[in-house]
């Protein structure tokens, strides 16, 4: 997929207005609701993410509920995931994860906002479940040869979000410092987090 | 969506499945690349509808329970380069797997 | 027969870290999917959407951007479930054709 916008690009610009106008004359949607829900997927970001990472690098408790129920963990901080059902897995000194949809471009986005236009190139999703360390060695991470990666392809009705290590380095800071650390690459797990200090 | 309106799940955490090998057409969430595989069932995920008759406009029931299944990665990629300990994990629908 | 978009494992190009700002035009095409798709209109599934994704030919498929794609299954859709019809949409385009020659 060409992240420039193809010739066609104006063609389906119209088609979004068209088809907008149409569902306003028959009632379906008004200019309201729309626009709240551009504003809504604005503000999600990976910062929501951060938030949920910082707290569990911080309360053993709630990485436990986290890693039990990843939407009930969000929930618990008050973000809103409406019908998300998030998975989030671990990364420990031994695995790895990286999140992937190679079907289509299935994100955490309820939580996290729109995905980045490359986790929907077809660079990424048809390579990272078959090279994933050569795909990692792209966006500059380079995994250790003792540590099992696992690629998680979203397929179906759940969502992924990686729980990175925390950084060596960052003993006593708070759970807002501790989430300007992590990046959304990390939570997807192209990336990891460097060491502090 | 009730327990009730779900087909039982037949496979627990750690059987040995085979992804089963199949191409009909339409709307199917079973990625190609492991489509005639054995995984391991790594968890349960719940009983969702069926995408293949969503995809329709249809219900899609009785829901199918779904797993996520563990590969290694060097059983489904026969020239895979990295380590062998790797893994990937696929969302399949009980209707695609069987015991392996 | 493998689909287009079941692509995992195939080879590819080198990932570019693409940070793609979108367009008012493709929030907006998202905005609509989640405002048809919500229970209350019912008015889209998401297998839907991308059965009408998966359905476009190879080449339109690689070609097309990502809200193209979506825009493309979006109308696809809402025609097959009889909520507007091919002739409504077409003269509706042809209206924002001649305001963009306006423009």
């Amino acid at each position: 997929m060409s992240a420039a916008p193809s010739d066609s690009a104006g063609y389906y610009r119209r088609m979004q207005a068209a088809v907008e106008e149409l569902l306003i004359l028959k009632g379906i949607v008004t200019p309201a609701e729309v626009q709240r829900q551009v504003d809504a997927m604005d503000a999600r970001s990976y910062k929501r993410g951060a938030q949920m990472v910082a707290r569990a690098w911080c309360d053993p408790a709630y990485k436990a509920r986290m890693l039990a129920g990843g939407s009930a963990a969000a929930e618990e901080l008050g973000l809103e995931v409406g019908p998300l059902r998030l998975i989030v897995v671990e990364n420990t000194a031994r695995v790895h994860n990286v999140i992937v949809c190679t079907l289509c471009s299935c994100y955490p986005r309820m939580l996290l906002g729109i995905p980045p236009e490359w986790y929907k190139s077809r660079a990424y999703r048809s390579r990272v479940v078959r090279a994933p360390r050569a795909v990692l060695a792209e966006f500059g991470t380079v995994l250790p040869d003792d540590v099992e990666l696992r690629v998680h392809d979203s397929t179906a009705d759940m969502r992924y979000m990686v729980l990175p290590l925390r950084p060596r380095g960052t003993d006593g800071w708070d759970e807002a410092r501790l989430a300007a650390l992590v990046t959304r690459d990390s939570l997807i797990g192209v990336a990891r987090l460097p060491d502090q200090g | 969506m009730s327990a009730l309106d779900a087909v039982p799940a037949r496979f627990r955490v750690g059987d040995r499945v085979r992804v089963r090998r199949a191409d009909p057409p339409g709307h199917v969430r079973t990625p190609w690349y492991c489509r005639g595989h054995v995984g391991t069932i790594e968890r349960l995920c719940g009983a969702f509808a069926n995408p293949e008759e969503l995809a329709y406009n249809r219900p899609g029931r009785p829901a199918q329970p779904l797993y996520r299944v563990r590969f290694v990665a060097a059983e489904l990629w026969p020239d895979y380069r990295e380590r062998a300990a790797d893994a990937v994990e696929v969302e399949i629908f009980q209707h695609w797997l069987e015991a392996a | 027969m493998r689909g287009v978009h079941d692509m995992g494992g195939l080879p590819a190009g080198r990932c570019e870290r693409d940070e793609h700002e979108y367009e008012r035009w493709e929030k907006r095409v998202d905005a609509l999917m989640m405002l048809l798709s919500a229970q209350d209109r019912d008015l889209m599934k998401v297998d839907e959407l991308r059965r009408n994704i998966e359905s476009l030919g190879a080449d339109a498929y690689d070609r097309m951007g990502y809200y193209e794609r979506w825009m493309h299954a979006i109308a696809q859709t809402l025609i097959q479930r009889g909520v507007i019809t091919i002739d409504e949409l077409g003269r509706k385009l042809a209206e924002q054709e001649a305001r963009d020659e306006r423009a």
